[in-house]
């Protein structure tokens, strides 16, 4: 296993690029540590794949490079940078038996017969195929092809990183649950630097330690799914991430503090010196309160989702929602206030920080 | 779900069994009716029984054809098929040479059987032609239609040219339905060209390769216009082909009752072929 440093990497696919436009990846630097489980999140199009590709050395940055612990393997071939990958849809070998599905990136190294047995019986004990070790391997279902395309790369216990392109996106959901705490099992036990690319939410939030949210070829923000869900850095993670996402509302911003049409909201800290960046106020639907006090809303729409209320309202003219618990009851008049403990303050989308903000006011 | 069953429906299909009927299974009755009568003319018919299929079975003549027949159509399949995958390996995946590649292979499908064997005549002529001078200017002797090795050579010459795009095309087809993402997923593997080509291509092409083995079989079982055109099934009987014989016994020598068992043993022979192929494809799918 490795630690994985990317160094001011681009890409382009047009040949040449001229500006920021025809970038798939705009400019990407970060390490990813030994033994991590990272998640590379993102819409489709916002260059996750490509970033996965560029590691597993199926493209070639047009700009940066790639150290696997420290050594540059920017020119080597997928093959010499000894990492593994599984893809969106099961690759398997359908003539071969599952035991030859494993045991064929061995053979194809020339490791001894004796090992090879030996590594890919242990393989299929891990990945729990080992009553299927002689079927054909065409005949599975999805998640144990799926199975087979991991076990792959673990039958290899030298690589680099195990990379994940959407690995379940084929796989039924009820199967989906399965495998994600299968791997993540196999994480704990033996500590693989892993790369999962995905644009599920849920998939990425659960599976890593890191979630690497990207948008339009760079990365917005790079956190713990809890540091993603409460401080989201940008109003695309906070509307990407959580369900439904967060709210976002134009706010006025003077001496006194943040305005919303006539009303006021209060903030704590200091705010940011008047300038001239688009002001937005972010506010999780969890962090939404319906009562009595604060701004007068409308109440549009209801969604019961079963353990909870999704409460479609307009303030001001702009659309918001909230979540409350099931069996509470809604006010004729009905008014909405913010949890001060969930609300952030974005500047050019980009959030800012109360405390910072006032140093940079300071100054 | 249930099923809603209506008798009246039967009268949709109607139609299409007429049809049938008259393109297919009257004239196949014929046929059969034919082959256990002797006539002399006159629609007179007495009735013969197993007769001609015996005088069939048992005759060198039908052997010899037969035995030309499975020759032309190994030979044929042993070359094209490996031929026609390996053109198709080379093929680009993608860019604009595809579609001239693919024009090109076209070509020769897209001209008719009799003109396939006029042009190869005119072609292996000794005197003009320019395989038939060319080799003999080389020093080889090569007379089509005087030595049955070059007669053989030519026909199995003309139908690799003719039909080896079929095959090209069809797996040409099934490479290009392979995702990226074996390739990727053997290039992390370590495999090499060949195990990529064993383990990956192969049995991806395996469905239209057996559709590609099932139509030229077919196709080569029942040939006829091009030796016809090219040898006439000679010299002597060395190019008669099962088909070329069974017109000489009908329309040369008025046979009926021969040549009308020949064609129901033929047509048999073909369905159990292709019912075999049938089963061997559909087993595949079963998997």
């Amino acid at each position: 296993m490795a630690r994985i440093d990317l160094n001011n990497i681009r890409h382009a696919y047009l040949p040449n690029p001229a500006s920021d436009d025809d970038y798939a990846l705009k400019r990407v630097h970060h390490t990813f540590d030994d033994g991590g489980a990272y998640a590379l999140l993102g819409p489709s199009g916002c260059g996750k794949t490509t970033l996965l590709n560029i590691i597993s050395g199926l493209l070639r940055p047009t700009e940066g490079q790639i150290l696997f612990d420290g050594k540059n393997v920017t020119d080597l071939s997928t093959e010499d940078r000894n990492i593994a990958q599984v893809f969106q849809f099961p690759v398997v070998y359908d003539t071969m038996t599952v035991y030859q599905n494993l045991a064929f990136p061995l053979r194809n190294r020339g490791v001894a017969a004796d090992e090879i047995d030996r590594r890919v019986r242990e393989t299929l004990e891990m990945i729990d195929l080992a009553e299927r070790a002689d079927q054909k391997a065409k005949g599975l279902t999805a998640d144990d092809k799926q199975k087979i395309a991991l076990g792959r790369g673990l039958v290899r216990s030298d690589v680099s990183a195990i990379l994940f392109d959407e690995p379940l996106t084929v796989i039924d959901p009820h199967m989906k649950w399965v495998l994600r705490s299968q791997l993540k099992e196999l994480h704990r036990r033996f500590a693989f630097t892993m790369v999962y690319v995905t644009h599920d939410q849920t998939e990425a939030l659960t599976f890593a330690d890191q979630v690497v949210v990207m948008n339009e070829g760079e990365i917005v923000q790079i956190g713990t799914p809890e540091e993603l869900f409460e401080r989201p850095n940008h109003t695309f993670v906070g509307y990407f991430i959580g369900s439904p996402g967060m709210n976002v509302l134009p706010v006025r911003i003077d001496g006194q503090g943040a305005h919303i049409g006539s009303h006021a909201i209060s903030l704590d800290g200091q705010l940011p010196g008047n300038s001239d960046a688009r002001m937005e106020l972010g506010v999780r639907p969890e962090y939404v309160r319906i009562g009595e006090k604060g701004i007068p809303a409308q109440i549009l729409r209801v969604e019961d989702t079963g353990r909870r209320k999704i409460v479609h309202a307009t303030v001001e003219g702009q659309p918001i929602a909230a979540i409350v618990a099931e069996g509470t009851a809604l006010p004729s008049e009905p008014r909405i206030s913010f949890d001060p403990a969930g609300i952030n303050l974005y500047a050019d989308s980009w959030r800012v920080d109360p405390v910072s903000a006032r140093q940079e006011g300071a100054t | 779900m249930t099923k809603t069953w209506n008798n009246r429906a039967w009268f949709l299909v109607l139609p299409v069994l007429l049809l049938v009927a008259f393109n297919a299974i009257i004239p196949l009755m014929t046929v059969v009716n034919y082959s256990v009568q002797e006539t002399f003319g006159n629609n007179l018919f007495f009735f013969e029984g197993t007769k001609w299929y015996e005088d069939v079975l048992t005759s060198d003549r039908f052997h010899a054809s037969l035995f030309r027949q499975f020759l032309f159509t190994g030979i044929i399949l042993l070359i094209e098929v490996p031929l026609g995958v390996a053109i198709a390996l080379t093929m680009p995946r993608s860019g604009p040479w595809v579609s001239v590649c693919l024009v090109l292979m076209a070509l020769p499908l897209l001209i008719p059987w009799n003109v396939v064997g006029a042009m190869w005549n005119i072609m292996a002529l000794p005197d003009i032609g320019l395989l038939g001078y060319g080799l003999n200017a080389l020093g080889i002797p090569y007379n089509f239609t005087r030595q049955p090795i070059s007669a053989w050579f030519t026909v199995v010459l003309m139908d690799v040219w003719h039909w080896t795009s079929l095959v090209v095309l069809l797996a040409y087809a099934g490479l290009r339905s392979i995702p990226e993402a074996y390739y990727q997923a053997a290039r992390i593997d370590g495999a090499s060209r060949w195990s990529v080509f064993r383990y990956i291509q192969l049995p991806k092409m395996n469905r239209v390769l057996t559709i590609a083995i099932l139509l030229r079989f077919m196709d080569s079982f029942m040939i006829y216009t091009e030796p016809f055109v090219l040898t006439g099934g000679g010299p002597g009987n060395a190019t008669t082909f099962l088909s070329i014989d069974l017109v000489k016994a009908a329309l040369g020598e008025f046979n009926l009752g021969i040549a009308a068992a020949m064609s129901i043993i033929y047509f048999l022979m073909t369905l159990l072929v292709s019912w075999i192929f049938y089963t061997l494809m559909t087993r595949g799918e079963d998997q």
